[in-house]
């Protein structure tokens, strides 16, 4: 599923850095990549000083948890919010493999506990709770522990009286835990009620791909929609579709741009647009004053659960 | 004429010997057939009665889909009074693949919400085999909003494959229809109770299944995904549906003990496509217990109710 083709070749004739083993695929094990969109070949350093869009093509590729929350946090820095411990492996699935397993080398693989990660900080001089739901960890899937950290996300901004901001890519469900994935489509619908009964802003930002039961609960219940370029958001699955009726899907068929031209999302906006928009849609929901220098920014206390 | 599921068979070979001998009874009254007749009823009873004491979670899953099985206006027929029905999501279209209205139950005024599969080809057609709409889903939230406005409890009956993917589907919103509809339920200021009568398909069923109280028919299912689905997706085989359904824990037994549900409602033996009327009876008692417990809550004691329910799900699972 990587979004690039690696370049063994040329990684065995150029050495890459020293590896550092704990870091996310940020690090790149090849110095080349290849634009899943146009073909071109790109050096990966370019493409990540560029927010994870190829230059030229303008293609988003995924972006990992701690990239995003750099990405829009002000000074590259916030507080990692906890979030809850949930049983693990309700069901003691196996399919192929044991859920179990599945589980820890998604852990070992991505750094990460499961696919939801909570930030505290500001934007733009504003405080705001950011959550990132990580494609990387299993597909984004949700289950009980990203359920329960979306959940997080939403108490923890309606205890700071903050909006939240939520990325999402996610391929749905997480087959592996049955009933209590589908459950969390109903526990994350209270949390966005929560929000919106203590009249709080909800921003929504759709990434590729967003689909299955996620987007059937907390994606598309924002207050703000905004979609990246290109993204797959969609209830169903292309393939599921195609095989039901049996027919080719139309051209640009759930992307980004076909769910703005259905209404679905308000805006489609470019990467290196989003962090102000995201701070002009927030100071403007809570009548915050326009945009002040942010050299007077003011130091965050620490919340209560959070750790530096 | 009855259709027996593939794991029915002895009991369909017991049974067809019994009606060969009835029908010889008519010319020939010898009480020797006679009590074979009777011997071979009983033998098929008895069969059945097994059979149907350790169903596996697959065949669980048959006895789900089994056509005969009572449907969502079945239920309106055999327990909603003054029942009329509604049309129309008031946006676009009217999607049969649910269906509700309003009438009484118990004497009391309700509103009912329900997947309905069809019980012919045609209506099966017509219905869309349960599979809705985003139309479905915005006539459900149509309907809820209204119930809640003239403070009138609501009973959704719980019986779909899923959500049908379509490209009009996806064209016209399925995933916030979907979404909506679930946040309709959890804002309801009047009780709601849902039933799984027989498919309780993933995001297509709790659209309408987020209820005060959630019962399940013996014999319904309730997943995340159909155990062909997981089959597919997790296994790559879609052989491995029996194993899936396994897995995946599914059986009113299973959500029972993991506290997703809150009552199964027993059904005749040999499932409730044998003797609707009981499976029907049953259900509607269930109900009115869960309304009785939920009477006298006030709108925002039944809001908080539900929204704890939910919330608790899962937290205590060790």
């Amino acid at each position: 599923m990587a979004d690039f083709e690696p370049m063994n070749w040329i990684s065995n004739v150029v050495r890459p850095k020293i590896r550092n083993f704990l870091a996310r695929r940020e690090v790149p094990e090849n110095l080349w990549i290849k634009c899943p969109d146009s073909g071109q070949l790109v050096f990966y350093k370019d493409v990540e000083t560029n927010q994870f869009v190829i230059p030229g093509s303008e293609y988003h590729m995924r972006m990992g948890a701690v990239a995003r929350l750099k990405s829009v946090f002000d000074g590259e820095t916030w507080f990692d919010i906890a979030v809850p411990e949930v049983p693990i492996d309700p069901l003691k699935f196996r399919d192929e493999r044991r859920y179990s397993d599945r589980l820890k080398d998604a852990r070992a693989k991505t750094s990460m506990n499961d696919a939801v990660k909570l930030g505290y900080g500001k934007l733009d001089g504003m405080p705001v709770v950011i959550g990132v739901q990580d494609f990387d960890f299993m597909g984004g899937s949700l289950g009980m522990a990203a359920g329960e950290a979306v959940i997080k996300g939403f108490d923890t901004a309606l205890e700071k009286s903050t909006p939240f901001i939520l990325f999402i890519g996610s391929g749905g469900a997480r087959m592996q835990e049955g009933i209590f994935s589908l459950m969390q489509m109903p526990r994350t619908t209270v949390g966005v009620q929560r929000l919106r009964e203590a009249r709080l802003p909800y921003i929504v930002v759709l990434t590729n791909p967003t689909t299955g039961g996620v987007t059937a609960s907390y994606a598309m219940l924002g207050d703000v929609h905004i979609a990246e370029p290109g993204a797959l958001i969609g209830f169903a699955g292309p393939r599921v579709i195609e095989q039901t009726i049996r027919e080719k899907l139309p051209e640009g068929f759930q992307k980004s741009e076909y769910l703005r031209e259905h209404g679905m999302v308000d805006m489609v906006v470019h990467r290196r647009e989003l962090r102000p928009l995201l701070a002009r849609m927030c100071r403007i929901l809570t009548k915050a004053p326009e945009r002040v220098d942010e050299t007077a920014a003011v130091v965050l206390p620490a919340p209560a659960e959070a750790s530096a | 004429m009855r259709s027996y599921l593939d794991f029915e068979k002895p009991v369909a070979e017991v049974d067809a010997k019994a009606e060969e001998l009835k029908a010889l009874t008519d010319a020939d009254t010898s009480p020797a057939i006679r009590e074979e007749v009777v011997r071979l009823e009983g033998k098929a009873a008895e069969t059945l009665a097994a059979l149907y004491a350790g169903l596996t979670p697959w065949q669980k899953t048959q006895v789900a889909r089994h056509p005969q099985r009572p449907h969502a206006l079945d239920y309106i027929a055999g327990m909603i009074t003054d029942f009329t029905l509604f049309a129309g999501d008031r946006k676009f279209a009217e999607d049969e693949a649910i269906v509700g209205g309003l009438g009484r139950f118990r004497g009391e005024s309700v509103c009912i919400i329900g997947h309905e599969k069809g019980s012919s080809t045609e209506a099966r057609l017509k219905h869309n085999f349960g599979m809705a709409r985003p139309e479905g889903y915005r006539k459900a939230v149509r309907l809820m909003d209204m119930a809640d406005r003239f403070d009138l409890p609501v009973i959704a009956l719980v019986d779909t494959p899923g959500a049908y993917p379509g490209i009009g589907a996806e064209e016209r919103g399925q995933a916030e229809a979907i979404a909506r509809s679930t946040d309709a339920c959890l804002a309801l200021g009047v009780p709601n109770v849902a039933v799984v009568i027989g498919e309780g398909g993933s995001g297509g069923a709790i659209a309408i299944a987020t209820a005060n109280r959630v019962l399940m028919l013996q014999n319904s299912i309730y997943s995340v995904i159909s155990p062909e689905g997981a089959a597919s997706i997790l296994w790559r085989d879609t052989a491995k549906a029996q194993e899936a359904a396994t897995n995946m824990k599914i059986t009113a037994e299973d959500l029972l003990r993991f506290g997703v549900i809150d009552k199964i409602v027993p059904e005749p033996v040999g499932g409730a496509h044998r003797n609707p009327a009981a499976t029907i009876a049953a259900a509607a008692d269930a109900i009115a217990v869960a309304f009785t417990e939920l009477g006298r809550l006030d709108r925002e004691t039944l809001r908080r109710q539900r929204r704890d329910k939910f919330l608790a799900i899962g937290r205590a699972v060790g």
